[in-house]
């Protein structure tokens, strides 16, 4: 069903009558309330769809986001391999507001007037809101390494954020010559999607050992730990043995400096000259969330039982953005967080139910064909934070079959969480 | 009853031998063994009954999608309609890849990949739609799984609007459509079906990290809402 501003709005007004919630007035005399919410990934698209589909059209719904085919960070990781088409990652919004009569607005968030209550987008509109929800995502934080900047990373691109970056990273790797070297820089924690880089290493390990196998990989670390690092590096020496060296910080990992014209990583003071040379700077909150003024350092801090921010509670922080506790940064925690936050939230400007707080995270990593491993925990909200219960993770060892079959698990994960989020 | 078995496996062996392709190789006995990936879903034998999957007395030149009162996926109704009947040959494809012959079916089941394998499975089932009359008057094979709970947890009567709300733990992995890929479907599953597989995580038995985890905070209340909401799910 297509529904159309009018008729939706008759639709609610219609359904309001027969339903024991108190359909609460706005001080300004809109009858219904309004939630806006910025970024359309896995967190606010999640939100949004939640927060429209049990509402049955009590709160007016928008969503601000610039792209209007969204390709999920998650399983980019899988076109750089090969394993997946950017077509296969990418989503239009079109089932949120058609089917679920979401108004989608394609414009950049560029201020929040925390007192007016509004959204103010590129475009030159005000967007009111009852509720705000942000969720969006990362940026880079200036100067984070000695070189860099936003303005070098078509040269040295970090290929953090889906889309356009990740495919330029794939055409730089297709290009190197016979026996060159692909350089990764890797951010410092905390940071999106902890295996995430790994994960990289591995799948740009796979296409080089098909089509450059003589070729090199080295990684800057300024982590002496890293997630799902005994599974990792267990899988490199399995599958890639001799391709991949990784300079902790024992050995400078941490001194790290790039110059993209001369196409040179120096670790340590000591230069090596590259072919591809993947940045990932350290992170914090997409930038409307300092705009916001919620942010304390590089994260907007949030309550554990609603993700609401611990500066203004009309405000709430999901996903990579929020500085929340235990939750690993990914795209399923966001999307855990949302339904948590959706609940809270309709039952804040509706009456309707609110049951208690509770969260998941799973991650999947591939580091070859059919080879699959998997980190995951679930959570509770506390007083202080959202915490850790319990967790599990993936063997070294495993048989071919166990792996083969978290691959093809990860697989559906990613047609069920996407179709959580879009529809 | 093995032996009874192994005399009708023959007997079928011999009466189909004529047919193109029929059961070339195809041991009944291996095949009963292999089954066991399929009982915890379909039950075949006297006395089988729809669960997860419909009962699969009587399954050949069956046209698809005709076990009365089972609610099939959305492919499965398509397929049906487009004319699908279980012969040799469909059955065949069907087991090596579900998803292949009828896309968006609920049947999770990653396929046999093995001819022998097949031959095996379909000669097991065969022993079931040959002859009616000779379907061995065993118990109906394994029911929805090998796990034990208490009667008064199965009789917990679940909140469908409280499994609602859990369920967005479930939704980040199994779809609401009831697509299986990788994942499994959860969607029309008999109440007790659903309530005996979640408690078999709960309790250790069945060997899934990711869902002993989930099932390992449900109360015996919220697993019953789970169940009561994905089996009316629309």
């Amino acid at each position: 069903m297509k529904l159309n501003r009018r008729a939706f709005i008759g639709t609610a007004a219609a359904a309001a009558g027969t339903l024991s919630a108190p359909l609460l007035v706005r001080a300004d005399g809109h009858a219904k309330p309004r939630v806006v919410i910025v970024g359309g990934g896995a967190g606010g698209a999640t939100a949004a769809r939640y927060i429209a589909k049990d509402s049955n059209g009590e709160i007016d719904v928008t969503l601000i986001e610039p792209t209007r085919t969204y390709y999920t960070c998650f399983f980019s990781n899988l076109y750089l391999g090969g394993f997946r088409t950017m077509d296969s990652l990418g989503h239009s919004y079109g089932t949120l507001a058609a089917e679920y009569g979401i108004n989608v607005v394609h414009d950049w968030a560029t201020g929040v007037d925390r007192d007016a209550k509004t959204v103010a987008t590129a475009g030159g509109y005000a967007i009111p809101y009852d509720r705000l929800i942000l969720s969006p995502g990362i940026d880079f934080v200036d100067g984070a390494v000695a070189g860099w900047d936003v303005s070098s990373q078509n040269k040295m691109p970090h290929a953090y954020k889906g889309g356009s970056q990740t495919e330029l990273l794939r055409a730089q790797i297709e290009a190197m010559p016979q026996g060159g070297t692909y350089a990764m820089v890797a951010p410092p924690n905390p940071f999106r999607c902890p295996p995430g880089p790994y994960e990289r290493v591995s799948m740009v390990a796979h296409m080089l050992k098909e089509n450059n196998p003589t070729a090199k990989i080295l990684i800057a670390d300024p982590k002496e730990k890293f997630s799902k690092q005994g599974l990792f590096e267990d899988g490199w020496n399995t599958h890639y043995a001799g391709m991949i060296e990784r300079v902790g910080p024992d050995f400078g990992g941490d001194a790290v400096e790039v110059d993209p014209n001369a196409m040179t990583l120096s670790i340590d003071g000591e230069v090596t000259n590259v072919d591809v040379c993947n940045v990932i700077p350290a992170m914090k909150a997409g930038r409307i969330a300092e705009l916001a003024g919620i942010t304390e350092g590089n994260w907007a801090p949030v309550n554990a039982a609603d993700l609401s921010s611990k500066m203004d509670e009309n405000i709430h922080v999901l996903g990579d953005a929020c500085a929340q506790g235990d939750m690993p940064k990914s795209g399923f925690s966001a999307n855990s967080q949302a339904k948590v936050c959706a609940n809270a939230v309709r039952g804040a400007l509706t009456g309707s139910t609110v049951f208690p707080a509770r969260f998941a995270n799973t991650c999947w990593s591939l580091i070859d064909t059919n080879d699959g491993v998997k980190v995951g925990a679930s959570y509770e909200a506390t007083d202080e934070k959202i915490a850790k219960v319990d967790g599990f993770i993936s063997e070294v060892g495993e048989s071919a079959e166990v792996r083969q079959a978290t691959f093809e698990e990860s697989v559906g994960w990613y047609d069920g969480i996407t179709s959580d989020m879009f529809g | 009853m093995k032996s009874l078995k192994r005399t009708i496996s023959t007997v079928a062996t011999v009466a189909f031998a004529a047919v193109a392709h029929a059961d070339v190789g195809g041991d009944a006995t291996r095949g009963e063994d292999l089954y066991r990936q399929c009982s915890s879903c379909h039950q075949i034998g006297a006395g089988a009954v729809d669960r997860v999957g419909p009962q699969l007395n009587g399954i050949f030149d069956r046209a698809a999608g005709q076990s009365e009162g089972f609610r099939y996926s959305d492919g499965m109704e398509r397929a049906a309609m487009g004319g699908l009947v279980w012969t040799y040959d469909s059955l065949d494809a069907y087991i090596e890849d579900p998803r292949s012959l009828v896309s968006q079916t609920r049947m999770s089941f990653r396929g046999f990949d093995d001819q022998q394998d097949r031959d095996d499975v379909l000669a097991y089932l065969r022993l079931f739609s040959a002859n009616p009359q000779d379907i061995p008057e065993s118990a109906p094979t394994a029911v929805a799984v090998d796990h034990e709970i208490a009667p008064e947890i199965l009789a917990i009567v679940g909140d469908p609007a409280y499994g609602e709300y859990l369920s967005g733990e479930c939704t980040a992995c199994h779809q609401t459509s009831g697509a299986a890929n990788g994942i499994p479907s959860i969607t029309h599953w008999p109440s007790e079906d659903f309530v005996i597989a979640m408690h078999a995580y709960k309790d250790g038995v069945r060997l899934h990290p990711v869902m002993q985890m989930m099932a390992g905070r449900l109360s015996n209340e919220e697993i019953a809402a789970l169940a009561a909401y994905f089996a009316d799910i629309e």
